[in-house]
């Protein structure tokens, strides 16, 4: 296939949105132009589309404008004759003119130019922002050349810490308001604000409170100057040395599509890339820092093989022949089932096909699971209608049953909240005890282990109509099937509800897709029903379903699995029972941990394979939309470790059966060729600069809309990018920008869209045969008359839970608990700035109840279950209902006693007893 | 020419009890009010309309077309902006303490007319006497009956809320003072939309009158619209409370008829200024507050109209008159100002955030003799950065009128008295010190 057919299909196949708003356009002219605009369009984006540049710091293209930089200043045509106006304000109108270069327009920005260099230090040489700065550019660009200015500047003590990550210099303050408001309109955290006024007004915090803020990063990135600065980039390298490469972080599965930066070949700063249908140029921080984990100096860079009791450096030829002998010796006296395979959410698509054809085509076990017991079951899943983030914005109700969004999806919690304040989405949030969208959701309590409870009550008072439900972990201590129970409840009442999976972990939904769980082959096909399909192809599958990680945990604590593989899975930090983790891989006869780094269960692995880790492969990414991004490589993986494809493909060989790969994109061909779900997604396709923002599969019969990437000509809304046409051109030093841009595209859902289109019944991938036109015999072939295996169907009655039965309280609380950001996980504790930022383990009860415990609040309390117990601070919180008590996952180190120790995975509820320590 | 006009907002004011119920109610307090409840809203509106009443805050808005423009809502509110702040003027601040009565019988009024049941009376947060006094008139109309939910027996519900400030002059604009009492920061509201009449308080369509405006209300609705047009000429009607300071021998506030008194008769007859004293001659004046530009002997002849003196080039504005005798220093007085207006600055757009500075500090250094010639035109472009060409009504490069109020003072300066500049500049001093002249 020539590049050129491809490009040509997709455009056929892939319509990419066009403007629906032409009936209300407008026709205004600037600098003489004639620009066709939306109703209601700023004249600064307008001017923008016409190629024409008008200066700016406050303007920033995702929030609302507050024209007080003053920058934009042009001159505009009215009943009265020319004014100057504010481009990023005023509106266009018909008939309007506007003079952008006009001379007074040109005295206008080179005075406002000149006023803001004033003050501003010119420390360029030493500053950050130095060579990415807008204030130098457009100095240059638009400011008078030299300033007059003779005084003495302002002086303040610097740099200040505002938070432990953003440092503040009030000398290179532009008062620009970017900062404040997207810490009060954006992230709803207004930790920050101005105080005093005049040219002593300064970005403050309030007295006593740190701007803790899990955005914080963001107003580093989108500071026009450089005065907030991250402590993880600060003094690290200058703009011209950065190299950069467009990718997807990773750090959990809303996929927020970014920019890699690397210094001297080694990773210094992620930013956010502006991709409307996701993360709309905004990072978390654990995000945004998470480099500082790639480039941590413990990660694994060789082959580790346990010799004695030690684990000792190893060549890939020995390790992974020890792995190989050891799987056949296994196979040959215990068969399949005694192989397990725990994890692959770490890895891309292409890795999670590769182990997949590895585990369940070699070996033929089926024993494999990418979640930890903290997930939900994969058919679920793979199964539920799916709503995109666009879709559940746009929805009528939301209703939210899933783990606190703020700290295990910061970023789709920032477009929940963003919709709630701002357009006013309903959102309903089903949580044991609050969390962070307490301040624009309806919360709704319900006691841990009737989540279906609380979905029929719903169902019987709500309409339903036009409903996104999200979907995950309220509670590690509840069991997953009482969460499945409760979304059965829902679709079954619901047949037009739609569900966004809340699954937190990297690529999870990606792994399920590719059948890196129980019972599923890759595509989103059950063994049962593509077995046979996959067995042409494959040569085998296994006989029979295997089993789910706390399957396979308890199978290895009883000795009927006798070897695990670790894919990226630490069972020891992360599986919320501990007490059976812990027996597992003490009895287990032998355990292999592929990873980037060492952690609790890999020190007890026989064999330790190092893995590339983020940045340092390519290939591809499927979030929790099932929206399918590629993914860049920008550094060098340390020592001699290998991509997961690679590991596979060569154990396989060992085990004498050859995969054939030889390449990502080879990988994906044949995920495009044989995955039901992901046919007609091609390496074209998803090369294709039209995809920058992704596709979601599975693809839809009609043409798939694709989120054209805003050709914004702002390289100032995210200093630092290395404007390409994703971000649109770099700064012209004012000059015209390249025409011929295309026009911003709204690619809201409509709402009609919504309940008709949107919500219909998808229809099977045998629908999608036509697309099979696209693949040339050459590449694929398909076995005439062999059709794709239908998508996995969701049946309601599939999941029941435990039925109707409340629980029977045995102790006086139920325990829940949850994830927060920053904990004692590898990941954030192998960053260095994040690290610290963990907090210690407390125990949050009902302030009433800590008064009726006579505990005050930080006093010691034991607190105990049938499985364990632990000693622990204890604090008042409003948000915890009478009866219930919190605990954080992963928050203490891994060495130290913490939530899992408490929790029986196998019971509805987790009973908990507290009394005071005395 | 003085005339004996009645005086409108100051009857009782000199009274040592004139603050109290008491007092006001035995000099005719809240008959206007109640006169006002047995017409229908608009015909007090039509009345308050025939008064040609021009807003007396300083933009001079006819005030019964500000009540027009208020956008029909289920929720409307009356703001009356008592924040006066500005140097030299001291009009309502005397309004305030001395008869606080006729503000709430006013502002009641005001209310009526428009249908508006909530009013707020911002009260600038310095006046602790006159918030005090305020805050107990507004106590004791409840009591009275003339607020709450049937005001004076006519099942009309008003609540009036006193609100102090906290010490910004910003706030005393309009947009900035809604802001202010929203409980945020005093930052003017960008526009469009251009008035509170369509998006004020909490977003709702809102009237904002100046105290001085609404103390006219009882008298206009008592003696009716006529009586009011009766005095004056051409739009400036009724009387006018002026506040003369400076270098004169009987500064204070006097409430004078509109148009007919000139600035001569203001600041020389024996009734009202009494001249400038110790023999000193007029070098020049401020017609209307600090942000007006400045008047020469020339133009002392100019009645107290709105139109006259906004044809002259300059603007009656908040009504106080400065006067600046042949020892004040025209280049001390406009620095002056213009510390002013940067220490007040609120920092929301740059060009008054930063100009106002540059502009206070070369003001400063030409005033001590420390400036360069060219100090004169870079400080004059400085402000023409704000206020492009410099002419008048000001054109901006801001969001609100403070920044253009700032070269009104500089711009008078390098046109009335550039001598004087260059003065400095040449002999590295200022030739009129401070310490040398006397305090009268």
């Amino acid at each position: 296939m020539s590049k050129t057919a491809s490009v040509h299909s997709l455009r056929t196949r892939f319509a990419v949105a066009e403007d629906l708003e032409a009936p209300a356009a407008v026709s205004v002219t600037v600098d003489g132009r004639v620009v066709e605009a939306r109703k209601g369009e700023l004249i600064i984006e307008a001017a923008e589309r016409a190629g024409i540049f008008i200066p700016r710091f406050c303007y920033h293209p995702r929030m609302k404008s507050v024209g007080m930089c003053r920058m934009c200043l042009v001159e505009v045509s009215g009943p009265r004759g020319a004014s100057l106006q504010p481009a990023c304000f005023v509106e266009v109108a018909d008939g309007q003119e506007v003079f952008t270069e006009s001379d007074a327009a040109r005295k206008a920005q080179e005075g406002v130019l000149e006023f803001l260099l004033l003050n501003h230090p010119l420390d360029c040489p030493v500053c950050d922002k130095g060579g990415e700065c807008p204030l130098q550019d457009q100095a240059v660009s638009h400011g008078p050349g030299e300033s007059r200015f003779v005084e003495e500047k302002r002086h303040w003590a610097k740099p200040i810490e505002i938070g432990p990550l953003v440092l503040l210099d009030r000398e290179r303050c532009i008062q620009c308001a970017r900062c404040t408001r997207f810490a009060e309109e954006v992230a709803g955290e207004p930790f920050i604000d101005f105080a005093e006024r005049g040219d002593r007004i300064e970005v403050a915090i309030f007295p006593g409170e740190p701007f803790r803020s899990y955005f914080g990063g963001n107003t580093v990135q989108i500071c026009p100057v450089g005065a907030l600065t991250a402590t993880p980039y600060r003094f690290k390298s200058r703009p011209w040395d950065l190299e950069q490469v467009e990718t997807t972080c990773t750090t959990c599965s809303v996929g927020c599509r970014m920019v890699a930066q690397s210094s001297a070949g080694a990773l210094v700063r992620y930013l956010g890339v502006d991709s409307e249908p996701v993360n709309q140029s905004w990072l978390c921080d654990r995000g945004r820092f998470g480099f500082e984990a790639v480039e941590a100096p413990e990660r694994l860079n060789k082959p580790l093989v346990r010799s004695e009791t030690r684990l000792v450096e190893s060549t890939w030829n020995q390790a992974l022949t020890a792995v190989a002998d050891r799987i056949l010796q296994t196979l040959d006296g215990s068969g399949p089932a005694a192989v397990g395979v725990i994890g692959g959410s770490r890895l891309a698509n292409e890795d999670a096909y590769a182990w997949v054809r590895l585990v369940k085509g070699v070996i033929g076990t089926d024993n494999f699971d990418a979640q930890l017991g903290d997930g939900l079951p994969a058919e679920l899943v793979a199964s539920l209608p799916r709503a995109t983030i666009e879709e559940t914005v746009a929805a009528g109700t939301v209703i939210v049953l899933a783990g606190d969004l703020r700290e295990e999806l910061p970023v789709l919690h920032l477009r929940l909240r963003q919709a709630a304040a701002n357009d006013g989405l309903r959102i309903i949030d089903c949580a044991p005890v609050a969390t962070g969208l307490e301040q624009v959701a309806t919360w709704l309590p319900y006691r841990p282990g009737e989540a279906a409870e609380l979905a029929r009550t719903l169902v019987a008072t709500e309409s339903g109509d036009r409903v996104v439900i999200v979907l995950g972990r309220p509670s590690l201590a509840e069991p997953p099937a009482e969460i499945a129970a409760a979304a059965a409840v829902f679709a079954a009442a619901w047949p037009s509800a739609r569900f966004l999976s809340a699954l937190r972990r990297a690529n999870v939904h990606g792994a399920i897709d590719l059948g890196c769980a129980p019972g599923m082959l890759p595509g989103r096909v059950t063994l049962e029903e593509a077995g046979a399909f996959f067995g042409e192809h494959w040569g085998s599958v296994p006989g029979a379903r295997g089993l789910d990680t706390a399957g396979m945990l308890a199978a290895a604590a009883s000795g009927e699995i006798k070897m695990l593989v670790l894919l990226g899975a630490d069972p020891l930090s992360d599986f919320p029972d501990r007490d059976l983790a812990v027996r597992a891989l003490e009895r287990v006869d032998f355990l292999v941990t592929v990873d980037t780094a060492p952690n609790p269960s890999s020190r007890l692995a026989d064999v330790v394979l190092p893995a590339a880790g983020y940045a340092e492969r390519g290939g591809s990414t499927t979030n929790l939309e099932g929206r399918v991004t590629r993914l860049a490589a920008k550094v060098m993986p340390p020592g001699v470790s290998r991509a997961d494809w690679v590991i596979a493909t060569e154990l396989s060989d060992r085990l004498g059966a050859q995969l054939g790969f030889e390449s990502l994109d080879g990988i994906w061909a044949e995920i495009e060729k044989l995955a039901p779900a992901h046919s007609g997604c091609t390496v074209e396709a998803l090369a294709a600069p039209e995809a920058a923002d992704g596709i979601v599969i599975p693809l839809k019969p009609s043409a798939v809309q694709l989120t054209r990437r805003p050709l914004r000509l702002d390289p100032i809304a995210t200093p630092g990018i290395d404007s390409v046409s994703e971000q649109g051109a770099p700064l012209g030093a004012g000059a015209a920008m390249s025409p011929g841009v295309e026009p911003d595209v709204d690619v809201r859902a409509d709402e009609d869209d919504f309940a008709d289109d949107e919500f219909a019944d998808e229809e099977g991938p045998g629908e999608l045969e036509a697309l099979e036109d696209e693949v040339s015999p050459e590449d694929v072939s398909v076995p005439v008359g062999n059709r794709r295996p239908g998508l996995v169907r969701f049946a309601p009655g599939d999941w029941t839970g435990s039925g109707s039965l409340p629980p029977v309280d045995e102790s006086p609380f139920r325990l829940v608990v949850r994830r927060g950001l920053y904990n004692h996980g590898t990941l954030v504790q192998s960053a260095g700035s994040l690290a610290p930022l963990a907090g210690s383990q407390e125990l949050r009860l009902s302030p009433q109840e800590m008064s009726q415990l006579g505990v005050a609040p930080g006093d010691e309390v034991r607190v105990s279950t049938p499985r364990g117990e632990l000693v622990v601070a204890a604090v008042g919180d409003g948000g915890v209902p009478s009866g219930v008590a919190l605990l954080q996952f992963n928050a203490v180190p891994a060495h130290e006693t913490g939530a899992s120790a408490l929790i029986d995975c196998s019971v509805r509820v987790v009973g908990l007893d507290v009394e005071k320590v005395i | 020419m003085i005339t004996r006009a009645p005086r409108i907002v100051t009857s009782r004011v000199e009274l040592p009890d004139s603050f109290t119920l008491e007092r006001y109610l035995a000099t005719g307090g809240y008959e206007g009010l109640r006169k006002a409840l047995s017409m229908t809203p608009a015909e007090v509106a039509a009345e308050v309309n025939k008064a040609s009443l021009l807003g007396r805050g300083g933009a001079g808005f006819p005030a019964g077309r500000k009540w027009s423009m208020l956008r029909r809502a289920a929720t409307t509110y009356l703001v009356v902006n008592g924040d006066e702040s500005e140097p030299a003027t001291f009009k309502d601040h005397m309004l305030i303490e001395h008869d606080p009565h006729q503000i709430i019988e006013g502002t009641a009024i005001a209310a009526y007319a428009t249908g508006v049941e909530l009013a707020f009376i911002y009260c600038r947060g310095e006046f602790a006497l006159g918030f005090e006094r305020l805050q107990q008139a507004c106590n004791e109309a409840y009591e009275h009956g003339a607020l709450g939910a049937d005001v004076l027996g006519s099942g009309y519900g008003l609540d009036i809320v006193v609100h102090p400030g906290a010490g910004a002059y910003i706030c005393g604009e309009e947009t900035a003072l809604l802001e202010s009492l929203e409980g945020k920061r005093g930052f003017p509201r960008i526009k469009p939309p251009f008035f509170p009449a369509a998006v004020g308080l909490y977003g709702e369509p809102t009237v904002v009158n100046n105290v001085e405006t609404v103390s006219n209300l009882p008298w206009i609705v008592s003696h009716g619209g006529d009586a009011f047009t009766a005095l004056g000429e051409g739009s400036s009607r009724g009387t006018r409370l002026f506040a003369l300071s400076g270098r004169v021998a009987r500064p204070g506030w006097f409430e004078i008829e509109m148009s007919k008194t000139t600035f001569r008769d203001l600041i020389y007859d024996p009734s009202l200024g009494a001249g400038i004293p110790d023999g000193k001659s007029l070098r020049a004046f401020i017609p209307g507050g600090v942000s007006s530009p400045w008047f020469g002997p020339e133009q002392l002849d100019l009645g107290l109209d709105q139109d006259a003196v906004g044809q002259a080039g300059s603007m009656l504005g908040s009504g106080s008159v400065v006067v600046m005798d042949s020892d004040t220093c025209p280049v001390r007085a406009a620095w002056r100002i213009a510390r002013f207006f940067h220490r007040e600055s609120c920092g929301q757009c740059t060009p008054c955030r930063e100009g106002s500075g540059w502009i206070e500090k070369i003001m400063h250094r030409l005033e001590q003799g420390l400036g360069r010639e060219e100090d004169i035109e870079l400080v004059l472009d400085a402000c023409d950065n704000v206020s492009p060409g410099l002419g008048w009504p000001p054109k901006q490069t801001t969001i609100c009128v403070l920044g253009p109020s700032i070269p009104s003072a500089i711009v008078s300066v390098a046109k009335l008295f550039r001598d004087e500049l260059l003065v400095h500049v040449k002999d590295g001093v200022c030739p009129f010190p401070p310490d040398k002249v006397r305090r009268g």
